[in-house]
């Protein structure tokens, strides 16, 4: 164990690289140069020392780790940080993925750069304070402040429509978020804290437990999306930058998962288990529903929002499925979920700097032109497809063999959206990437830079190296997801509820 | 030894696939700009010179003769590589069969990496070989290696070869990792990783918009089959509490006869799993309704029709349900489910077949209708019948596709029987070795054929099920349309006079010796493999051959009982192929105007085999259209008009007019809200100091 506080660290270190960028004068090239070579390697660092909390990590504790804890704020509220093997890999993901997303931005981002990368950076140290926040207080300043940065990229940085996405994405989530605050100000009357862990222990009475409930899906299932409230999404992504919809779909998506297996779950299991027929029947809605949406798509990023959220259902379904199989896959589905969707999104930028077009029929038969990245975009719409091999394989399947164990209508209806997203998946590259390249502008397309190449191949590794090994995920996971099932257990029989929700 | 046979083909792929990936990459980068994003407006003339002369431009053209592209850097080591490894993977596999085989062999497994732990769940990579994968292993072994080398002649105009090659590696490694699993996951992943090789190889000739489609459709309709198998590998894990074999079949017993709460029902749990496990089977063996892509997979080389779609990957089903006979056998009803669908399989591909003109689409109808017979054998409970046939099949199919594959390179790429005829003499080892495997696949006696056929009709004849009747009155029938549509392609292709052009004919050569040699070795299969096989597969050495991999009951009494048929029903196969051979025979060498005038006579019989009975027409009608429909009407009217319309819009519409008049105003209304957001955490804040 270390003995430094390394998820202050690691959480502080992008900000320390924003003030420096503060430091930087004009607008030339060479300031442009050094705002990206200080942003990466600011990034690049982060990424290095957050991979130590992963080496440190003990897999057979099911607690907070790393734990910092100093008072703020009165003592009422502290500043305290951990990690458990719930949240610790979503930190990993969110470190690496922010040098893709700088490197992505180079060429693509065409004024002020430096205030873009400002927002990238304090961005990067709001998400992975949201996963690192033990105090329900922290966590609510970090989860909406992340907001603020989101809005700026979309609504600056965006296409053409970017200001009504912004505020489609901004009222969307700030609503959620309001009845979250009023939640967290009613656990505080109920409970005298906001620290995570006592409050993970707090029993609250079971009518309160509903309205809770009620007041943190209204944030999370905004965050995730879940059907109906996901129609921000497509339109968020469609406008936002490259980098900008990977960290959405790669990233901000995750925190809805991951709300509801922090807060939702443990602390208001009887509502849990009431509601779960609910989410059940969302999910199975969002799948079927907005893959059927997907295959009729135009443009590009808008099909891969609507297969997002289609594979956000499947999160949902097994978070409350409530058995290891589902809960391990639901968080193995984010985990995957992250790398590959933000590996789509950069295969539209790759082609849309090119082009500066997303619309599907704009293109066809790239693989002439471009084999390596037919290949890597072959290799991630696999994943989305869910090939075994592939980290999308893993989580889906576990997914669903939880959910055949909870449900089996559920199950049933799920399952067919291996079929529906292999329809859409591959009318996608069909249209792209095969046929006869006999569009002019088309012809004088190259295929990825050195500097793409090194922004895809360790996603393409990844994503293949999970699917194949996924044990190192699982065993970070297996205690903390352990400790969760049992806990909720407990608490049902406890309640008298706990009917058949056999292991 | 075992690993070295597995993973030896995947070598060969990442080994193939660099050399493809870095000559292609070359290629395509030739005049890039360093790092080259800004700048590529500016090199629109750097045109491509083999942009232009693709394989597209020729339609049905299998085989672009007289366009010579300039082959991709690297090409020859990558066949040597790939063919190599396949070789020695062969060898290795043949070893390991006579190994196994033997009376004294014994079943192995090697665990080769863990792969997923949760909760009770539990599996690994782990290679188990025992009797029935040894024999797939030889079967995917040895055609492969083959096709790898009659693919070194049959491509070696193709620009494309390392790829190619790459492609066909990564295809036989997929396969061996599925007759290798020890459990659901892993046969479930080779099951996929041969659908995404086969997607590959269909639509090799990305050009062509048919073989894009077609390679679409293989893979969709596959997922359809993999719906019911993924249900059925949760329902087992429901059951079983275990996806892994052994423990799978040690429990059967237990789980016989318990009940499972599916959908809203209770179903007898082996039935249900058995028919959902089925129901991927029939997709990836092209049965009955989900068979519409086998025929359009014939976009592919020829090769890969040979490897993937006749002998290996179509077959997978047939394994898979072999290898869990244990429950199959168990589950009478679901058996009988399978008969129903093979034998409607085995008819209704052979009278499609009937009146197919393309040389490929004929015998990609005769796989499908072989692949029925297959399942009426497992349907039966004779299980060492199905998987005999799907042996022996694999001979003499992979035989007559390189077989036609050797034809249409002799005729420049033309695929239309319509434009053959009296090839036998120009190209006379391609006609023997095609005899060869006609008299194999309509069952001559002695041939490979006769020995795996016959068995299937007598044990259909014998069977116990309510379909067994109905399977062996079609099985019959198909016999003899197979023998009749078999014979018509032969005299259509090699008989009669010339109909290609002068031009054509001029061309004619038999093919290299690296294509024929692979004939030669396929024959001996097709002629002997069942001479030599048939006593351990089905006779007196059934049960130290398969020792238990192939699951019997100590009642199944059925290869017993076939031994035992009226010699009217032994006799009948053979009177049906004799049958067809001479209508054949009276079609197409003695009168050819026959079959046009009851063409004529019957348009709409005629029409309605033409069209293959009209599935894809039914199914774009049922499916397709309306899952679009459907889609765009929830996107424009769901997403669009309820939700958005009733939700943000409303209000957010307003507010981006509201906002817009801040724009005009002062550019820094973002800031308004974090400082808004400021205010009221600081108020919370003072409030909460002040409270507690």
């Amino acid at each position: 164990m270390t003995d430094w506080p390394i998820l202050s660290t690691v959480t502080f270190l992008p900000t320390v690289g924003a003030l420096l960028l503060l430091l930087i004068r004009g607008d030339d090239a060479a300031a442009r140069r050094n705002v990206y070579w200080i942003s990466l390697w600011t990034t690049i660092v982060t990424f290095l020392v957050s991979i130590l909390i992963w080496v440190d990590f003990d897999n057979s504790s099911a607690g907070f780790q790393f734990v910092e804890r100093s008072e703020w704020l009165g003592g009422k509220i502290s500043y305290s940080m951990g990690v458990d093997g719930i949240s610790m890999l979503f930190v990993i993901l969110t470190t690496f993925l922010m040098p893709a997303c700088i490197v992505a931005s180079k060429y693509s981002v065409k004024f002020r750069f430096k205030e873009y990368m400002i927002a990238f950076l304090v961005l990067e140290t709001l998400m992975i304070g949201v996963f690192c926040a033990m105090d329900l207080f922290l966590f609510y300043v970090f989860f909406e402040a992340g907001l603020i940065p989101m809005f700026l990229i979309i609504g600056v940085w965006g296409g053409q429509r970017r200001v009504y996405a912004a505020f489609k994405f901004f009222l969307y989530t700030l609503l959620g978020s309001v009845l979250m605050l009023l939640a967290i100000m009613a656990m505080y009357w109920q409970a005298g804290t906001t620290d995570i862990p006592t409050l993970l222990d707090h029993q609250f009475p079971a009518s309160m437990q509903t309205w809770l409930w009620l007041a943190f899906f209204a944030s999370f299932a905004v965050k995730m999306p879940m059907w109906p409230v996901h129609t921000w999404l497509p339109d968020a992504h469609v406008e936002a930058p490259t980098a900008g919809s990977v960290i959405l779909a790669g990233v901000l998506l995750k925190m809805g998962g991951y709300g509801f297996l922090r807060f939702s779950l443990p602390m208001f299991p009887i509502a849990s288990a009431d509601f779960a027929p609910m989410i059940y029947t969302l999910s199975v809605i969002a799948i079927i529903y907005t893959s059927l949406v997907a295959l009729v798509q135009t443009d590009m990023k808008k099909l891969i929002a609507y297969s997002s959220v289609a594979h956000m259902g499947y999160v949902t379904m097994g978070i409350f499925t409530m058995n290891a199989q589902g809960v391990e896959g639901a968080i193995f589905q984010m985990l995957s979920h992250g790398i590959v969707s933000g590996a789509l999104f950069l295969c539209v930028g790759v082609i849309y700097d090119r082009m500066h077009t997303r619309e599907i029929a704009a293109y066809g038969g790239l693989v002439n032109r471009m084999p390596f990245y037919a290949t890597a975009f072959l290799v991630f719409t696999m994943a989305n497809v869910g090939l075994p091999g592939t980290s999308g394989f893993v989580g889906e399947f576990m997914v669903l063999i939880g959910v055949f164990r909870a449900n089996t209508w559920v199950a049933a209806f799920a399952t067919s959206g291996v079929i529906l997203s292999a329809s859409y998946g591959l009318w996608l590259y069909r249209k792209v990437i095969m046929g006869a390249l006999d569009k002019a502008n088309l012809k004088s397309m190259f295929d990825l830079s050195r500097r793409e190449i090194a922004i895809l191949v360790p996603l393409v590794v990844l994503t293949i190296f999970f699917g194949v090994y996924p044990t190192p995920v699982f065993n970070v996971t297996g205690q903390a997801v352990d400790k969760l099932i049992t806990n909720y257990q407990a608490a049902l029989s406890a309640a008298g509820k706990l009917a058949l929700a056999a292991q | 030894m075992y690993s070295a046979i597995v993973f030896l083909p995947l070598l060969g792929f990442f080994l193939a696939g660099i050399i493809a990936l870095r000559g292609s990459y070359s290629a395509a980068m030739v005049g890039a700009p360093a790092d080259g994003v800004d700048t590529h407006h500016d090199h629109a003339a750097h045109g491509h010179d083999h942009d232009h002369h693709g394989h597209g431009d020729h339609g049905h053209d299998d085989h672009g003769h007289d366009h010579h592209h300039a082959a991709a850097p690297g090409s020859r080591p990558a066949e040597l590589i790939t063919t190599g490894l396949l070789l020695v993977s062969a060898v290795l596999s043949w070893i390991a069969f006579l190994t196994i085989g033997s009376p004294e062999g014994e079943a192995v497994r090697i665990k080769v990496l863990p792969w997923v732990t949760s909760g009770t769940l539990s599996f690994d990579w782990a290679l188990r070989v025992d009797t029935l994968t040894a024999m797939m292993l030889v079967v995917v072994t040895s055609v492969s290696s083959l096709v790898h080398l009659y693919s070194i002649g049959y491509m070696s105009h193709d620009e494309h070869r390392p790829r190619f090659f790459a492609y066909l590696s990564l295809f036989t490694f997929a396969m061996l990792m599925l007759v290798t699993s020890d459990n659901l996951f892993q046969m479930f992943f080779g099951w996929e990783g041969v659908g995404l090789a086969s997607y590959l190889l269909i639509g090799f000739w990305f050009k062509r918009p048919a073989a894009n489609a077609a390679a679409m459709k293989a893979f969709v309709v596959n997922r359809v089959g993999d719906f019911g198998f993924a249900l059925g590998i949760f329902a087992i894990f429901v059951m079983f509490g275990s996806v892994e074999f052994d423990t799978i079949f040690a429990n059967t017993g237990s789980v016989a006869g318990q009940t499972i709460h599916f959908l809203s029902w209770d179903f007898d749990a082996l039935t249900a799993i058995c028919i959902l496990l089925f129901i991927g089977a029939m997709g990836k063996s092209a049965q009955f309704l989900l068979h519409t892509w086998l025929p359009d997979a014939m976009e592919g080389p020829t090769p890969v029709s040979a490897l993937i779609h006749a002998a290996t990957m179509v077959t997978a089903g047939v394994f898979m349900v072999a290898r869990m006979s244990p429950l199959f056998d168990l589950a009478p009803t679901a058996l009988t489910v399978v008969t129903f669908f093979g034998a409607t399989t085995a008819f209704f591909a052979a009278t499609v077949g009937l009146v197919q003109n393309d040389i490929k689409r004929v015998i990609a109808y005769s796989t499908c209708s072989q692949l029925g017979y297959m399942f009426v054998a497992l349907g039966v409970g004779a299980y060492g019948a199905g998987v005999f046939h799907l042996f022996t099949h694999a001979f003499f199919k992979a035989l007559l596709f390189l077989g036609a594959g050797s034809v249409i390179h002799a005729v420049s790429g033309q695929q239309d029987m319509r434009h053959m005829g009296g090839l036998r003499k120009k190209i006379p080892l391609t006609y023997w070795t095609m005899i060869i495997g006609t008299l194999a696949l309509t069952g001559f006696p002695l041939t490979a054929g006769y020995y795996s056929k016959d068995a299937i009709i007598e044990s259909a004849f014998v069977g116990h099920n309510a379909f067994s009747g109905y399977a062996f009155v079609l099985t019959v029938a198909a016999a003899l349309m197979t023998s009749f549509y078999s014979w018509r392609l032969i005299f259509m292709t090699f008989h009669g006079k010339p109909r290609a052009s002068a031009e054509v004919m001029s061309h004619v050569h038999e093919s290299p010796p690296v294509m024929t040699v692979p004939l030669l070795v396929l024959s001996v299969g097709a002629l002997f493999a069942g001479m030599v096989f048939a006593n351990q597969f089905i006779g007196e050495g059934y049960a130290e051959f398969w020792k238990g991999s192939l699951f019997t009951n100590p009642d199944n009494h059925i290869l017993h009982e076939m031994h035992s048929v009226p010699s009217l029903v032994k006799y009948s196969p053979f009177v049906a192929m004799v049958l067809g051979l001479a209508i054949a025979y009276w079609f197409y060498i003695r009168s050819p105007e026959t079959p046009k005038r009851l063409a004529a006579e019957q348009p709409v019989l005629y029409r309605f085999l033409l069209n293959k009975w009209y599935f894809d027409e039914i199914y774009d009608f049922l499916f397709v259209r309306p899952v679009r429909a459907l889609g765009r009407f929830l996107w424009k009217k769901g997403d669009g008009m309820v939700i958005d319309g009733l939700g943000p819009d409303g209000i957010s519409a307003r507010v981006v007019d509201v906002t817009n008049r801040v724009i005009r105003l002062q550019s820094g209304y973002v800031y308004h809200y974090a400082f808004a957001m400021l205010i009221g955490v600081a108020a919370l804040v003072t409030w909460m100091m002040f409270a507690g």
